[in-house]
Protein backbone atom coordinates (compact mmCIF):
# COMPACT_ATOMS: atom_id res chain seq x y z
CA UNK A 1 0.00 0.00 0.00
CA UNK A 2 1.70 3.32 -1.09
CA UNK A 3 1.24 6.32 1.11
CA UNK A 4 -0.58 8.04 -1.67
CA UNK A 5 -3.51 5.81 -0.83
CA UNK A 6 -5.95 7.87 0.80
CA UNK A 7 -6.66 6.40 4.40
CA UNK A 8 -10.38 7.92 3.70
CA UNK A 9 -12.16 8.57 0.12
CA UNK A 10 -15.53 10.04 -0.37
CA UNK A 11 -16.67 10.23 -3.84
CA UNK A 12 -19.61 12.07 -4.91
CA UNK A 13 -21.32 11.37 -2.05
CA UNK A 14 -25.36 12.27 -1.46
CA UNK A 15 -27.86 11.19 1.07
CA UNK A 16 -31.35 12.59 1.11
CA UNK A 17 -34.13 12.29 3.37
CA UNK A 18 -37.14 12.89 2.44
CA UNK A 19 -37.09 16.72 0.65
CA UNK A 20 -34.17 17.48 2.93
CA UNK A 21 -30.60 16.84 1.31
CA UNK A 22 -28.72 15.58 4.08
CA UNK A 23 -25.34 14.89 1.88
CA UNK A 24 -24.86 16.86 -1.28
CA UNK A 25 -21.82 15.77 -3.62
CA UNK A 26 -19.61 15.77 -1.19
CA UNK A 27 -15.98 14.59 -2.29
CA UNK A 28 -13.16 13.68 0.14
CA UNK A 29 -9.25 12.74 0.08
CA UNK A 30 -7.82 11.99 3.77
CA UNK A 31 -4.29 10.94 3.42
CA UNK A 32 -3.19 8.53 5.88
CA UNK A 33 -1.93 9.81 9.14
CA UNK A 34 -4.38 13.23 8.50
CA UNK A 35 -5.97 15.31 11.35
CA UNK A 36 -8.85 16.11 10.23
CA UNK A 37 -10.98 18.50 11.64
CA UNK A 38 -14.61 18.81 10.11
CA UNK A 39 -16.41 21.82 11.11
CA UNK A 40 -19.90 23.08 9.82
CA UNK A 41 -23.25 24.99 12.38
CA UNK A 42 -25.36 22.34 13.75
CA UNK A 43 -27.55 20.37 11.41
CA UNK A 44 -24.83 21.00 8.18
CA UNK A 45 -24.71 16.91 7.68
CA UNK A 46 -21.47 16.03 10.15
CA UNK A 47 -22.79 13.41 11.59
CA UNK A 48 -24.70 11.97 8.44
CA UNK A 49 -21.47 11.78 7.09
CA UNK A 50 -20.43 9.90 9.64
CA UNK A 51 -23.11 7.64 9.54
CA UNK A 52 -22.19 6.76 6.01
CA UNK A 53 -18.63 6.13 6.40
CA UNK A 54 -19.43 3.47 8.45
CA UNK A 55 -22.53 2.67 6.96
CA UNK A 56 -25.39 3.19 9.41
CA UNK A 57 -26.92 4.84 6.72
CA UNK A 58 -26.84 3.97 3.47
CA UNK A 59 -25.80 6.47 0.98
CA UNK A 60 -28.16 7.92 -1.64
CA UNK A 61 -25.76 7.61 -4.38
CA UNK A 62 -21.76 7.83 -3.99
CA UNK A 63 -18.64 5.44 -3.43
CA UNK A 64 -16.60 5.31 0.09
CA UNK A 65 -13.21 3.82 0.14
CA UNK A 66 -10.94 2.63 2.61
CA UNK A 67 -7.26 2.87 1.47
CA UNK A 68 -7.82 2.35 -1.97
CA UNK A 69 -11.28 -0.26 -1.29
CA UNK A 70 -14.62 0.60 -1.91
CA UNK A 71 -16.53 -0.39 1.15
CA UNK A 72 -19.72 1.22 0.32
CA UNK A 73 -21.26 -2.01 0.40
CA UNK A 74 -20.26 -3.36 3.39
CA UNK A 75 -21.72 -3.94 6.85
CA UNK A 76 -20.66 -1.58 9.39
CA UNK A 77 -18.98 -4.42 11.19
CA UNK A 78 -16.88 -5.55 8.13
CA UNK A 79 -16.21 -1.80 7.64
CA UNK A 80 -14.85 -2.01 11.45
CA UNK A 81 -12.52 -5.18 10.55
CA UNK A 82 -10.89 -3.60 8.14
CA UNK A 83 -9.85 -0.89 10.77
CA UNK A 84 -12.30 1.87 10.98
CA UNK A 85 -13.76 2.91 14.42
CA UNK A 86 -15.77 5.79 15.43
CA UNK A 87 -17.12 7.60 18.88
CA UNK A 88 -20.98 8.73 18.77
CA UNK A 89 -21.96 12.61 19.72
CA UNK A 90 -24.82 11.17 21.81
CA UNK A 91 -23.07 8.40 24.28
CA UNK A 92 -23.42 4.83 23.28
CA UNK A 93 -22.41 2.83 25.54
CA UNK A 94 -23.44 -0.70 27.88
CA UNK A 95 -24.83 1.14 30.54
CA UNK A 96 -25.32 -2.15 32.64
CA UNK A 97 -21.66 -2.99 32.80
CA UNK A 98 -19.16 -2.17 34.17
CA UNK A 99 -16.37 -0.01 32.63
CA UNK A 100 -13.62 -2.64 32.28
CA UNK A 101 -16.44 -4.72 30.99
CA UNK A 102 -17.49 -1.98 27.48
CA UNK A 103 -13.80 -2.39 27.05
CA UNK A 104 -13.27 -5.78 26.58
CA UNK A 105 -16.54 -5.93 24.34
CA UNK A 106 -14.41 -3.53 22.64
CA UNK A 107 -11.41 -5.51 22.03
CA UNK A 108 -13.86 -8.68 21.92
CA UNK A 109 -15.09 -7.52 19.08
CA UNK A 110 -12.19 -8.07 16.58
CA UNK A 111 -11.19 -11.16 18.15
CA UNK A 112 -12.57 -14.75 16.72
CA UNK A 113 -13.32 -15.17 20.40
CA UNK A 114 -16.64 -13.40 20.43
CA UNK A 115 -17.85 -16.69 18.47
CA UNK A 116 -17.23 -19.39 21.39
CA UNK A 117 -20.20 -20.22 23.12
CA UNK A 118 -18.92 -22.20 25.97
CA UNK A 119 -15.79 -20.52 27.45
CA UNK A 120 -17.06 -17.71 30.57
CA UNK A 121 -15.99 -14.35 29.54
CA UNK A 122 -14.99 -14.56 32.80
CA UNK A 123 -12.23 -16.41 32.75
CA UNK A 124 -10.55 -13.65 29.44
CA UNK A 125 -8.50 -12.79 31.43
CA UNK A 126 -5.81 -11.50 28.84
CA UNK A 127 -9.05 -9.21 27.10
CA UNK A 128 -9.14 -7.61 30.97
CA UNK A 129 -5.92 -6.89 31.42
CA UNK A 130 -5.82 -5.36 27.96
CA UNK A 131 -8.62 -3.31 28.79
CA UNK A 132 -7.30 -2.30 31.86
CA UNK A 133 -3.95 -0.96 30.37
CA UNK A 134 -6.41 1.22 28.13
CA UNK A 135 -8.29 2.28 30.72
CA UNK A 136 -5.93 3.55 32.44
CA UNK A 137 -4.36 5.58 29.51
CA UNK A 138 -7.41 7.24 29.09
CA UNK A 139 -7.23 7.93 33.17
CA UNK A 140 -10.04 5.87 34.10
CA UNK A 141 -7.99 2.94 35.12
CA UNK A 142 -9.00 3.43 39.21
CA UNK A 143 -12.47 3.04 38.25
CA UNK A 144 -12.78 0.02 35.71
CA UNK A 145 -15.52 -1.76 38.33
CA UNK A 146 -17.73 0.87 38.27
CA UNK A 147 -20.82 0.57 36.46
CA UNK A 148 -21.65 2.98 33.30
CA UNK A 149 -24.58 4.18 35.00
CA UNK A 150 -22.47 5.54 38.10
CA UNK A 151 -19.86 7.89 36.35
CA UNK A 152 -20.12 11.76 35.69
CA UNK A 153 -20.57 12.99 31.80
CA UNK A 154 -16.82 13.92 31.40
CA UNK A 155 -15.70 10.29 32.59
CA UNK A 156 -18.28 8.58 29.51
CA UNK A 157 -16.86 10.84 26.82
CA UNK A 158 -13.52 9.12 27.50
CA UNK A 159 -14.74 5.67 27.81
CA UNK A 160 -16.41 6.33 24.10
CA UNK A 161 -12.89 7.10 23.12
CA UNK A 162 -11.36 4.59 24.87
CA UNK A 163 -13.83 2.02 23.33
CA UNK A 164 -12.57 2.73 19.87
CA UNK A 165 -8.72 3.12 20.79
CA UNK A 166 -9.53 -0.26 21.72
CA UNK A 167 -9.55 -1.44 18.46
CA UNK A 168 -6.63 0.03 17.71
CA UNK A 169 -8.31 1.93 14.57
CA UNK A 170 -6.63 2.46 11.41
CA UNK A 171 -8.95 5.51 10.95
CA UNK A 172 -10.89 6.94 14.17
CA UNK A 173 -14.02 8.83 13.45
CA UNK A 174 -14.93 11.62 16.50
CA UNK A 175 -18.01 13.07 16.43
CA UNK A 176 -17.97 15.82 19.33
CA UNK A 177 -15.59 14.34 21.85
CA UNK A 178 -15.61 17.78 23.73
CA UNK A 179 -19.26 18.27 23.56
CA UNK A 180 -20.56 19.46 26.92
CA UNK A 181 -17.20 18.94 28.91
CA UNK A 182 -15.80 21.79 31.32
CA UNK A 183 -12.38 23.87 30.25
CA UNK A 184 -10.56 21.04 32.77
CA UNK A 185 -12.01 18.33 31.02
CA UNK A 186 -11.71 19.71 27.46
CA UNK A 187 -7.79 19.64 27.93
CA UNK A 188 -7.80 16.63 29.27
CA UNK A 189 -9.76 15.06 26.25
CA UNK A 190 -7.34 17.04 23.75
CA UNK A 191 -4.01 15.76 24.95
CA UNK A 192 -5.78 12.39 24.80
CA UNK A 193 -6.98 12.93 21.27
CA UNK A 194 -3.23 14.82 20.66
CA UNK A 195 -1.26 11.43 21.67
CA UNK A 196 -3.34 9.54 19.43
CA UNK A 197 -0.43 7.00 17.96
CA UNK A 198 0.39 9.08 14.36
CA UNK A 199 -0.49 5.63 11.94
CA UNK A 200 -4.29 6.67 12.97
CA UNK A 201 -5.65 8.45 10.24
CA UNK A 202 -8.27 10.93 13.20
CA UNK A 203 -11.43 12.67 11.50
CA UNK A 204 -13.04 15.26 14.09
CA UNK A 205 -16.31 16.91 14.64
CA UNK A 206 -16.71 19.67 15.89
CA UNK A 207 -19.78 22.06 15.31
CA UNK A 208 -17.53 25.19 16.74
CA UNK A 209 -14.01 27.06 15.06
CA UNK A 210 -11.98 27.27 17.38
CA UNK A 211 -12.82 24.28 19.71
CA UNK A 212 -10.48 22.14 17.94
CA UNK A 213 -8.59 23.90 15.67
CA UNK A 214 -5.07 23.39 17.75
CA UNK A 215 -5.55 19.67 17.32
CA UNK A 216 -6.13 19.54 12.99
CA UNK A 217 -3.69 20.17 10.30
CA UNK A 218 -6.18 19.91 7.72
CA UNK A 219 -9.98 21.19 8.08
CA UNK A 220 -13.09 20.43 5.92
CA UNK A 221 -16.15 23.11 6.78
CA UNK A 222 -19.83 21.48 5.53
CA UNK A 223 -22.71 23.77 5.49
CA UNK A 224 -26.34 22.39 4.42
CA UNK A 225 -24.71 19.19 3.29
CA UNK A 226 -22.01 20.81 1.12
CA UNK A 227 -18.48 20.79 1.55
CA UNK A 228 -17.89 24.97 1.77
CA UNK A 229 -14.16 24.91 2.04
CA UNK A 230 -11.48 22.55 2.14
CA UNK A 231 -7.65 22.56 2.90
CA UNK A 232 -4.65 22.75 5.32
CA UNK A 233 -5.91 24.83 8.78
CA UNK A 234 -4.26 28.19 7.27
CA UNK A 235 -6.08 28.38 4.56
CA UNK A 236 -9.37 27.38 5.66
CA UNK A 237 -9.13 30.02 8.30
CA UNK A 238 -8.17 32.57 6.30
CA UNK A 239 -10.98 31.77 3.67
CA UNK A 240 -13.84 34.43 3.39
CA UNK A 241 -16.59 31.77 3.16
CA UNK A 242 -15.68 30.32 6.13
CA UNK A 243 -16.07 33.89 8.24
CA UNK A 244 -19.52 33.89 6.03
CA UNK A 245 -20.40 30.75 7.05
CA UNK A 246 -19.85 31.66 11.13
CA UNK A 247 -20.29 34.88 11.20
CA UNK A 248 -22.21 35.71 8.05
CA UNK A 249 -25.81 35.35 9.29
CA UNK B 1 -20.87 -20.68 48.89
CA UNK B 2 -22.71 -20.37 45.74
CA UNK B 3 -21.91 -24.26 44.06
CA UNK B 4 -22.76 -25.54 47.70
CA UNK B 5 -26.12 -24.24 47.55
CA UNK B 6 -26.18 -25.16 44.42
CA UNK B 7 -25.41 -28.82 45.20
CA UNK B 8 -27.80 -29.09 47.89
CA UNK B 9 -30.43 -27.88 45.58
CA UNK B 10 -30.14 -30.62 43.17
CA UNK B 11 -29.59 -33.30 45.94
CA UNK B 12 -32.76 -32.27 47.09
CA UNK B 13 -34.32 -32.05 43.87
CA UNK B 14 -33.09 -35.85 43.44
CA UNK B 15 -34.52 -37.50 46.92
CA UNK B 16 -38.02 -36.23 45.90
CA UNK B 17 -39.61 -39.31 44.82
CA UNK B 18 -37.84 -40.76 47.61
CA UNK B 19 -39.86 -38.55 50.23
CA UNK B 20 -43.74 -38.08 48.42
CA UNK B 21 -45.92 -39.70 46.68
CA UNK B 22 -46.96 -39.59 42.46
CA UNK B 23 -48.78 -36.70 42.66
CA UNK B 24 -45.36 -34.09 43.69
CA UNK B 25 -43.06 -36.21 42.10
CA UNK B 26 -45.11 -35.77 38.38
CA UNK B 27 -45.41 -32.07 39.69
CA UNK B 28 -42.17 -32.14 39.69
CA UNK B 29 -41.58 -33.23 36.64
CA UNK B 30 -43.78 -30.70 35.08
CA UNK B 31 -41.72 -27.68 36.74
CA UNK B 32 -38.56 -28.94 35.16
CA UNK B 33 -39.57 -29.22 31.81
CA UNK B 34 -41.49 -25.87 32.23
CA UNK B 35 -38.11 -24.91 33.57
CA UNK B 36 -36.31 -26.22 30.47
CA UNK B 37 -38.76 -24.48 28.39
CA UNK B 38 -38.27 -21.38 30.55
CA UNK B 39 -34.82 -21.26 30.25
CA UNK B 40 -34.97 -21.51 26.44
CA UNK B 41 -36.67 -18.74 25.83
CA UNK B 42 -35.03 -16.77 28.01
CA UNK B 43 -32.16 -16.87 26.00
CA UNK B 44 -33.83 -14.73 23.39
CA UNK B 45 -36.34 -12.75 25.57
CA UNK B 46 -33.88 -11.63 28.20
CA UNK B 47 -30.02 -11.93 27.01
CA UNK B 48 -31.27 -10.99 23.51
CA UNK B 49 -34.25 -8.77 24.03
CA UNK B 50 -36.24 -10.90 21.35
CA UNK B 51 -39.52 -10.98 22.64
CA UNK B 52 -40.92 -14.20 21.28
CA UNK B 53 -44.73 -15.04 21.76
CA UNK B 54 -44.20 -18.04 19.45
CA UNK B 55 -41.79 -19.90 21.14
CA UNK B 56 -43.93 -22.93 21.60
CA UNK B 57 -43.89 -23.62 17.59
CA UNK B 58 -40.45 -25.39 18.72
CA UNK B 59 -41.92 -27.52 21.69
CA UNK B 60 -44.67 -28.55 19.54
CA UNK B 61 -42.82 -29.36 16.84
CA UNK B 62 -40.25 -31.38 18.41
CA UNK B 63 -43.14 -33.13 20.19
CA UNK B 64 -45.69 -33.56 16.95
CA UNK B 65 -42.69 -35.00 15.11
CA UNK B 66 -41.64 -37.66 18.11
CA UNK B 67 -45.51 -38.55 18.31
CA UNK B 68 -46.29 -39.26 14.49
CA UNK B 69 -42.91 -40.71 14.15
CA UNK B 70 -43.30 -43.08 16.38
CA UNK B 71 -46.57 -44.41 16.37
CA UNK B 72 -47.58 -43.64 12.78
CA UNK B 73 -44.42 -44.74 11.12
CA UNK B 74 -43.38 -47.09 14.11
CA UNK B 75 -39.64 -46.10 14.10
CA UNK B 76 -38.04 -46.90 17.03
CA UNK B 77 -37.63 -43.70 19.69
CA UNK B 78 -34.01 -43.19 19.16
CA UNK B 79 -34.76 -42.30 15.60
CA UNK B 80 -37.91 -40.47 16.58
CA UNK B 81 -35.99 -38.59 19.16
CA UNK B 82 -32.95 -37.73 16.70
CA UNK B 83 -35.82 -37.26 14.04
CA UNK B 84 -37.59 -34.29 16.50
CA UNK B 85 -34.30 -32.65 17.38
CA UNK B 86 -32.51 -31.94 14.00
CA UNK B 87 -35.82 -31.49 11.97
CA UNK B 88 -37.26 -28.87 14.77
CA UNK B 89 -33.78 -27.10 14.98
CA UNK B 90 -33.50 -26.92 10.88
CA UNK B 91 -37.18 -25.72 11.49
CA UNK B 92 -35.72 -22.64 13.64
CA UNK B 93 -33.07 -21.48 11.54
CA UNK B 94 -35.70 -21.56 8.82
CA UNK B 95 -37.97 -19.56 10.76
CA UNK B 96 -35.53 -17.64 12.64
CA UNK B 97 -34.46 -16.47 8.97
CA UNK B 98 -37.90 -14.83 8.51
CA UNK B 99 -38.38 -13.58 12.27
CA UNK B 100 -35.07 -11.50 12.41
CA UNK B 101 -36.23 -9.07 9.78
CA UNK B 102 -37.65 -7.62 12.14
CA UNK B 103 -36.56 -6.92 15.89
CA UNK B 104 -39.16 -5.45 19.08
CA UNK B 105 -42.96 -5.83 18.01
CA UNK B 106 -42.18 -6.84 14.91
CA UNK B 107 -40.39 -9.75 15.77
CA UNK B 108 -43.06 -10.13 18.13
CA UNK B 109 -45.71 -10.71 15.65
CA UNK B 110 -43.58 -12.80 13.27
CA UNK B 111 -42.83 -15.45 16.04
CA UNK B 112 -46.53 -15.27 16.77
CA UNK B 113 -47.46 -15.50 13.46
CA UNK B 114 -44.96 -18.27 12.47
CA UNK B 115 -46.91 -20.30 16.14
CA UNK B 116 -50.38 -19.61 15.02
CA UNK B 117 -49.73 -21.20 11.55
CA UNK B 118 -47.83 -24.67 12.97
CA UNK B 119 -51.58 -24.04 15.71
CA UNK B 120 -54.00 -24.47 12.85
CA UNK B 121 -51.46 -27.11 11.14
CA UNK B 122 -51.93 -29.27 14.02
CA UNK B 123 -55.61 -28.48 14.14
CA UNK B 124 -56.05 -28.97 10.25
CA UNK B 125 -53.94 -31.68 9.04
CA UNK B 126 -55.63 -34.11 10.68
CA UNK B 127 -54.23 -37.39 8.61
CA UNK B 128 -51.10 -36.49 10.17
CA UNK B 129 -51.95 -34.74 13.50
CA UNK B 130 -55.29 -36.45 14.22
CA UNK B 131 -56.58 -32.93 14.37
CA UNK B 132 -58.30 -32.34 17.60
CA UNK B 133 -57.96 -35.88 19.13
CA UNK B 134 -54.58 -35.58 19.37
CA UNK B 135 -51.55 -38.46 19.24
CA UNK B 136 -51.65 -40.77 21.39
CA UNK B 137 -50.58 -44.18 22.26
CA UNK B 138 -47.12 -42.77 22.49
CA UNK B 139 -44.81 -45.55 24.75
CA UNK B 140 -41.95 -44.40 26.61
CA UNK B 141 -38.88 -46.29 25.62
CA UNK B 142 -36.67 -47.88 28.23
CA UNK B 143 -33.14 -46.88 29.51
CA UNK B 144 -30.66 -49.26 29.22
CA UNK B 145 -33.29 -52.04 30.24
CA UNK B 146 -34.62 -49.73 33.03
CA UNK B 147 -38.39 -49.17 32.31
CA UNK B 148 -39.48 -45.57 32.25
CA UNK B 149 -43.00 -45.73 32.99
CA UNK B 150 -42.90 -45.08 36.75
CA UNK B 151 -43.58 -41.69 38.08
CA UNK B 152 -40.29 -41.07 39.74
CA UNK B 153 -37.60 -42.82 37.18
CA UNK B 154 -39.01 -40.83 34.45
CA UNK B 155 -38.36 -37.78 37.14
CA UNK B 156 -34.78 -38.79 37.51
CA UNK B 157 -34.64 -39.18 33.82
CA UNK B 158 -35.96 -35.42 33.06
CA UNK B 159 -33.73 -33.82 36.26
CA UNK B 160 -30.65 -34.99 33.96
CA UNK B 161 -31.71 -33.66 31.14
CA UNK B 162 -32.70 -30.52 32.94
CA UNK B 163 -29.41 -29.86 34.87
CA UNK B 164 -27.58 -30.82 31.42
CA UNK B 165 -30.01 -28.22 30.08
CA UNK B 166 -29.40 -25.95 32.61
CA UNK B 167 -25.34 -25.96 32.51
CA UNK B 168 -24.90 -25.38 28.76
CA UNK B 169 -27.54 -22.69 28.48
CA UNK B 170 -25.82 -21.25 31.45
CA UNK B 171 -22.60 -21.98 30.10
CA UNK B 172 -23.81 -20.38 26.58
CA UNK B 173 -25.24 -17.01 28.61
CA UNK B 174 -21.82 -16.22 30.29
CA UNK B 175 -19.35 -16.78 27.43
CA UNK B 176 -18.15 -14.63 25.30
CA UNK B 177 -20.53 -15.10 22.93
CA UNK B 178 -23.26 -14.21 25.37
CA UNK B 179 -21.56 -11.24 26.41
CA UNK B 180 -21.63 -10.44 22.47
CA UNK B 181 -25.64 -11.45 22.46
CA UNK B 182 -26.39 -8.97 25.53
CA UNK B 183 -24.27 -6.11 23.98
CA UNK B 184 -26.40 -6.53 20.93
CA UNK B 185 -29.50 -6.23 22.90
CA UNK B 186 -28.10 -3.15 25.05
CA UNK B 187 -26.61 -1.05 22.66
CA UNK B 188 -26.77 -3.11 18.88
CA UNK B 189 -25.37 -0.06 16.92
CA UNK B 190 -22.24 0.09 18.72
CA UNK B 191 -21.65 -3.33 18.62
CA UNK B 192 -21.88 -3.47 14.78
CA UNK B 193 -19.50 -0.78 15.09
CA UNK B 194 -17.56 -2.60 17.27
CA UNK B 195 -16.98 -5.57 14.49
CA UNK B 196 -19.86 -7.99 15.67
CA UNK B 197 -22.51 -9.38 13.01
CA UNK B 198 -25.28 -8.56 15.15
CA UNK B 199 -28.13 -10.54 12.89
CA UNK B 200 -25.69 -13.47 12.86
CA UNK B 201 -24.85 -13.36 16.68
CA UNK B 202 -29.21 -13.72 16.94
CA UNK B 203 -29.71 -15.91 14.19
CA UNK B 204 -27.39 -18.42 16.17
CA UNK B 205 -28.98 -17.42 19.67
CA UNK B 206 -32.32 -18.46 17.75
CA UNK B 207 -31.40 -21.62 17.05
CA UNK B 208 -30.32 -22.89 19.84
CA UNK B 209 -32.66 -21.63 21.65
CA UNK B 210 -34.75 -23.82 19.02
CA UNK B 211 -32.97 -26.98 19.50
CA UNK B 212 -33.43 -26.61 23.53
CA UNK B 213 -37.53 -25.99 23.27
CA UNK B 214 -37.46 -29.00 21.19
CA UNK B 215 -35.38 -30.90 24.01
CA UNK B 216 -38.12 -29.65 26.25
CA UNK B 217 -40.98 -30.42 23.83
CA UNK B 218 -39.87 -34.35 24.11
CA UNK B 219 -39.88 -34.45 27.29
CA UNK B 220 -43.13 -32.94 27.29
CA UNK B 221 -44.32 -35.46 24.85
CA UNK B 222 -43.12 -38.20 26.89
CA UNK B 223 -43.92 -37.13 30.30
CA UNK B 224 -47.86 -36.93 28.62
CA UNK B 225 -47.95 -39.71 26.08
CA UNK B 226 -49.90 -37.69 24.25
CA UNK B 227 -49.80 -33.92 21.96
CA UNK B 228 -53.11 -32.02 21.17
CA UNK B 229 -52.66 -28.61 19.20
CA UNK B 230 -53.71 -26.82 22.43
CA UNK B 231 -49.62 -27.19 22.99
CA UNK B 232 -48.82 -25.12 20.41
CA UNK B 233 -51.46 -22.35 21.55
CA UNK B 234 -50.49 -18.47 22.20
CA UNK B 235 -52.00 -18.92 25.56
CA UNK B 236 -48.58 -21.75 25.67
CA UNK B 237 -46.45 -19.19 24.67
CA UNK B 238 -47.64 -16.84 26.49
CA UNK B 239 -47.52 -18.53 30.11
CA UNK B 240 -43.91 -19.10 29.10
CA UNK B 241 -42.97 -15.47 28.31
CA UNK B 242 -45.07 -14.77 31.61
CA UNK B 243 -42.84 -17.10 33.64
CA UNK B 244 -39.88 -15.88 32.09
CA UNK B 245 -40.73 -12.25 32.86
CA UNK B 246 -42.30 -13.04 36.56
CA UNK B 247 -38.89 -15.16 37.14
CA UNK B 248 -36.76 -12.40 35.93
CA UNK B 249 -35.60 -12.35 32.27
CA UNK B 250 -32.15 -11.91 31.76
CA UNK B 251 -30.73 -13.96 34.92
CA UNK B 252 -30.39 -18.07 35.54
CA UNK B 253 -32.49 -18.56 38.48
CA UNK B 254 -35.89 -16.43 37.62
CA UNK B 255 -37.42 -18.82 34.56
CA UNK B 256 -36.44 -21.72 36.72
CA UNK B 257 -38.54 -20.01 39.67
CA UNK B 258 -40.91 -18.69 37.18
CA UNK B 259 -41.77 -21.71 35.75
CA UNK B 260 -41.82 -23.30 38.81
CA UNK B 261 -44.52 -20.81 40.19
CA UNK B 262 -46.85 -21.31 36.83
CA UNK B 263 -46.71 -25.19 37.22
CA UNK B 264 -47.32 -25.23 40.87
CA UNK B 265 -50.52 -22.45 40.31
CA UNK B 266 -52.13 -24.52 37.64
CA UNK B 267 -52.12 -27.44 38.86
CA UNK B 268 -53.29 -26.23 42.23
CA UNK B 269 -55.14 -23.14 41.61
CA UNK B 270 -56.93 -25.38 38.79
CA UNK B 271 -58.27 -27.84 41.50
CA UNK B 272 -60.18 -25.11 43.44
CA UNK B 273 -60.88 -22.40 41.49
CA UNK B 274 -62.58 -22.66 38.30
CA UNK B 275 -61.38 -19.14 36.60
CA UNK B 276 -57.89 -19.98 37.56
CA UNK B 277 -56.37 -18.13 34.14
CA UNK B 278 -57.71 -15.59 36.35
CA UNK B 279 -56.26 -16.36 39.18
CA UNK B 280 -52.58 -16.54 37.48
CA UNK B 281 -53.07 -13.70 35.75
CA UNK B 282 -53.77 -11.40 38.91
CA UNK B 283 -50.84 -13.08 40.73
CA UNK B 284 -48.41 -12.39 38.06
CA UNK B 285 -49.70 -8.90 37.79
CA UNK B 286 -48.88 -8.01 41.34
CA UNK B 287 -45.56 -9.66 41.09
CA UNK B 288 -44.50 -7.52 37.92
CA UNK B 289 -46.15 -4.28 40.11
CA UNK B 290 -44.07 -5.48 43.21
CA UNK B 291 -40.87 -6.58 41.47
CA UNK B 292 -40.61 -5.22 38.01
CA UNK B 293 -37.80 -6.77 36.77
CA UNK B 294 -38.79 -9.95 38.59
CA UNK B 295 -39.02 -11.99 41.50
CA UNK B 296 -34.93 -13.29 41.54
CA UNK B 297 -33.77 -9.76 40.79
CA UNK B 298 -35.84 -8.52 43.60
CA UNK B 299 -35.28 -10.76 46.06
CA UNK B 300 -31.87 -10.25 45.44
CA UNK B 301 -32.35 -6.58 45.93
CA UNK B 302 -34.32 -6.94 49.21
CA UNK B 303 -31.00 -9.68 50.78
CA UNK B 304 -28.94 -6.75 49.92
CA UNK B 305 -31.35 -4.40 51.39
CA UNK B 306 -31.60 -6.10 54.49
CA UNK B 307 -27.65 -7.16 54.54
CA UNK B 308 -26.94 -3.14 54.16
CA UNK B 309 -29.46 -2.19 57.05
CA UNK B 310 -27.67 -4.64 59.14
CA UNK B 311 -24.40 -3.24 59.14
N1 LIG C 1 -32.39 9.71 10.06
C1 LIG C 1 -32.74 10.94 9.66
N2 LIG C 1 -33.92 11.15 9.05
C2 LIG C 1 -34.27 12.39 8.63
N3 LIG C 1 -33.50 13.47 8.76
C3 LIG C 1 -32.29 13.33 9.34
C4 LIG C 1 -31.85 12.06 9.82
N4 LIG C 1 -30.62 12.22 10.37
C5 LIG C 1 -30.31 13.52 10.23
N5 LIG C 1 -31.30 14.20 9.61
C6 LIG C 1 -31.29 15.61 9.26
O1 LIG C 1 -30.15 15.82 8.47
C7 LIG C 1 -29.55 17.09 8.79
C8 LIG C 1 -28.12 16.88 9.17
O2 LIG C 1 -28.08 16.27 10.45
P1 LIG C 1 -26.73 15.88 11.19
O3 LIG C 1 -27.08 15.20 12.44
O4 LIG C 1 -25.86 15.16 10.25
O5 LIG C 1 -26.12 17.30 11.49
P2 LIG C 1 -24.79 17.68 12.27
O6 LIG C 1 -23.96 18.46 11.34
O7 LIG C 1 -24.20 16.48 12.89
O8 LIG C 1 -25.35 18.66 13.38
P3 LIG C 1 -24.98 18.83 14.91
O9 LIG C 1 -23.85 19.80 14.99
O10 LIG C 1 -26.21 19.41 15.49
O11 LIG C 1 -24.66 17.49 15.45
C9 LIG C 1 -30.40 17.69 9.88
O12 LIG C 1 -31.29 18.60 9.29
C10 LIG C 1 -31.12 16.51 10.47
O13 LIG C 1 -32.37 16.90 10.98
MG1 LIG D 1 -23.86 15.81 14.75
Amino acid sequence: MSHATPALEIVGLNKVFGGLRATQDVNLHIVQGDRRLLIGPNGAGKTTLFNQITGDIIPTSGQIKLFGQDVSKLRPDQRAHLGLSRTYQIITLFPKNTILHNVALGLLGLSNERWNLFRPMARASHLHDEAQTILESVGLGAMSNKLVSQIAYGEKRRLEIALALAQKPKVLLLDEPLAGLSTQERLTVKNLIANIPKETTVVLIEHDMDTALDLAESVTLLHYGKVIVDGTREDVISDPRTREVYLGH
Amino acid sequence: MNKVLMLLFVAGLAIIPLVSGDFYINLATQILIAAVFALSLNLLVGYGGLTSLGHVAFLGLSAYICAWTSTKLGVAPLVAIGLSLVITTIMSALFGLIALRATGLGFLMITLAISQVLWGLAYRWASVTNGDNGISGLTRPSLFGLSLDSASSFYWLTLIISIFAFILMAAFAMSAFGSSLQGTRDQARRMRALGYNVWLIRWITFIYSGFWAAVAGLLYVYYNKYIHPSALSVTASAEALLAVIAGGAGTLGGPIVGAALLVFLKNYASSFVERWNMLLGFIFVLIVLLMPDGIVPGVQRLIRRMRGAQS
